[in-house]
């Protein structure tokens, strides 16, 4: 299972809605601009958003000879992209699963994707420790190079989640690679003034207790959040913000790994 | 409402004439118990369950196909705005978000215990006439992760339904985790007829994606849809005051979303620095800061939510 791929990267946390697709595609999108071979699997089964930030909405998987092919976003063929959204009929419909067909689900996915040689595969995951994580690390486990990135929101209501998370890979012996911390601050567009909705400083206190890496804090910026829906890079449109500071660096690190690991 | 028959198309599901008996059935591992008819009733939890709620008037779940919207926070001022209302109401909150659960601090009462008694379990009392159930409650550490698959998820469930003491209860505000699966089915299986529910939103695409699928999960399953709270609506700068969307609705927002889906919107909540801190802290923000944007736009939905259920 996954033979051609040199490293899987898991995007996870407990908390929902802290920003992990976003985390996933900008990660993917980086990669990517840095001329590796990327692919991006989206197991949230029951709120697959990656299709959307990409704008592959429309797309369709086909059946090839080697498992399903993944819907490319570049026509070189360098970031494919596999989720269930793409194969369902309405983008309101409603995957009503319990446990079992999701874990069946996830499997295929796992085993069937023909994804050719890839340098990394980054895979999205919902929020929780249930079905979908466990079954992906039972999974995972026969595949050695893998580590996971865990991303929060600087408030306590997410931390509280978040560390769950970690305890989950702790117990499964998931590697940690590091904690990015999204949705630090905002500047009021009037005044200028920086605003921690969300709090503050909570993902490098949480990496501290934790003994993680801390990876940075993406903050709050309009400009990333109008590149959902379009498939563009930060680093590749806003060279200049935080925002790609963060992924340019996380990008080398990783291909770092990979150049030494292989 | 059939529950189970949208969950598998293959299974002819226990009730059937052929269950343990068709193609599918083979090889599954509980071929022998569906054959022998002893599945074929109701699960005697569904009448269990409903004996122990039979004074609790009101049964509204707060969902939202996406996480992060503030299920969690709405719940809670519901709960705390609904118990303000009327001293003589009695609101109980049921947290249903096994592997994430937030009740427990966003009420401001973490690190209490549940008791056990003759009678079931007592919830924990964060005001006089608002009580509060979780899973929060029975772990060891905040650091302690829940990793169950489904069936575990829903005995536990089954469990809150059937064994919490509430007493004679208005409201119970119902918590749920993100997502159309386990915990939601067994709720809405659990409840039967009787429970409503209202649908939490932000304003962008991204999120508004996973809110149609729940809504039409609650259309699938025959759940009534009390309306749709949009939150983190506007921002207000605490310096100039000026706003600003942080969240744009690129896409006409949780309003245009109602309209298209004939579902009604029952107001929006501002992104409110103070209320997310006010969230982390557990403190009351409405009897805080009872003039503020939230707690007025708060006060309206709350109105037509009763309105709804005691016409």
């Amino acid at each position: 299972m996954l033979d051609n791929v040199k490293q899987v990267i898991l995007v996870l946390s407990g908390k929902g809605g802290v920003g992990k697709s976003t985390v996933s595609t900008q990660l993917a999108l980086t990669l990517k601009e840095k001329g590796l071979k990327v692919g991006l699997l989206d197991i949230d089964l029951c709120g697959p958003s990656v299709p959307y930030l990409l704008n592959l909405e429309d797309q369709n998987i086909h059946q090839g000879p080697d498992g399903w092919v993944p819907v490319y976003l570049d026509s070189e063929q360098r970031l494919g992209v596999m989720s269930i959204g793409f194969l369902l009929n309405s983008r309101n419909d409603a995957v009503v699963w319990r446990g079992p067909k999701k874990t069946s689900m996830i499997k295929q996915f796992l085993e069937d994707v023909s994804w050719q040689d890839l340098d990394f595969l980054v895979i999205d995951t919902p929020p929780g420790t249930s079905d979908e994580h466990i079954t992906v690390m039972e999974n995972l486990r026969q595949v050695p190079h893998c580590s996971a990135i865990i991303v929060t929101t600087p408030q306590e209501v997410a931390i509280e989640d978040v560390r769950k998370e970690i305890t989950f890979c702790r117990k499964t012996n998931i590697p940690i690679m590091g904690i990015i911390e999204n949705m630090s601050g905002y500047v009021c567009p009037t005044c200028t003034e920086c605003t921690n909705i969300f709090s503050s400083g909570g993902g490098k206190s949480l990496a501290d207790l934790t003994k993680i890496q801390f990876l940075g804090s993406l903050p709050i910026d309009p400009r990333v959040g109008k590149l959902a829906g379009k498939g563009i890079a930060a680093v590749k449109e806003l060279p200049d913000s935080a925002t790609s500071m963060v992924f340019n660096n996380l990008a080398n690190q990783l291909s770092e790994l990979t150049t030494n690991g292989s | 409402m059939n529950v189970n028959k949208i969950l598998d198309t293959d299974c002819p599901g226990t009730g059937s004439e052929d269950a343990g008996k068709a193609s599918a059935c083979a090889g599954c591992p509980n071929q022998n118990i569906c054959a022998s008819g002893v599945a074929a009733g109701p699960d005697p939890a569904i009448e269990l369950i409903k004996s122990r709620l039979s004074n609790v008037k009101h049964k509204i779940l707060v969902l939202s196909g996406k996480g992060g919207v503030g299920k969690s926070t709405v719940t809670s001022l519901l709960g705390h705005m609904l118990a303000k209302q009327n001293p003589n109401m009695n609101v109980g909150i049921l947290d249903a978000d096994i592997c994430g659960p937030s009740q427990p601090r966003v009420l401001g009462v973490r690190g209490e215990q549940v008791h056990n008694s003759g009678s079931g379990w007592s919830p924990v009392y964060v005001t006089d006439n608002l009580s509060l159930m979780s899973i929060g409650f029975l772990l060891g550490s905040p650091d302690d992760a829940v990793i169950w698959r489904g069936p575990k998820k829903n005995g536990m469930i089954k469990q809150f339904l059937s064994e919490v003491d509430w007493g004679d209860l208005d409201y119970l505000l119902i918590d749920t985790p993100p997502g159309t699966s386990d915990e939601h089915l067994s709720l809405v299986q659990y409840l039967s007829e009787g429970a409503q529910c209202i649908v939490v939103s932000t304003p962008q695409e991204l999120s508004l994606l996973d809110v149609r699928k729940e809504l039409a999960f609650c259309k699938k399953v025959g759940l009534p849809i009390l309306g749709v709270i949009e939150n983190m609506a506007l921002f207000v700068c605490p310096n100039c005051q000026a706003q600003s969307e942080i969240f744009p609705a690129s896409t006409g927002g949780s309003s245009q979303m109602c309209s298209e889906l004939g579902v009604r919107l029952l107001g929006a909540l501002p992104l409110e620095p103070l209320l997310a801190r006010a969230a982390d802290r557990g403190e009351d923000f409405i009897a805080d800061r009872p003039t503020s944007p939230a707690v007025s736009a708060l006060t309206e939905i709350v109105k037509k939510i009763t309105a709804a259920c005691e016409p």
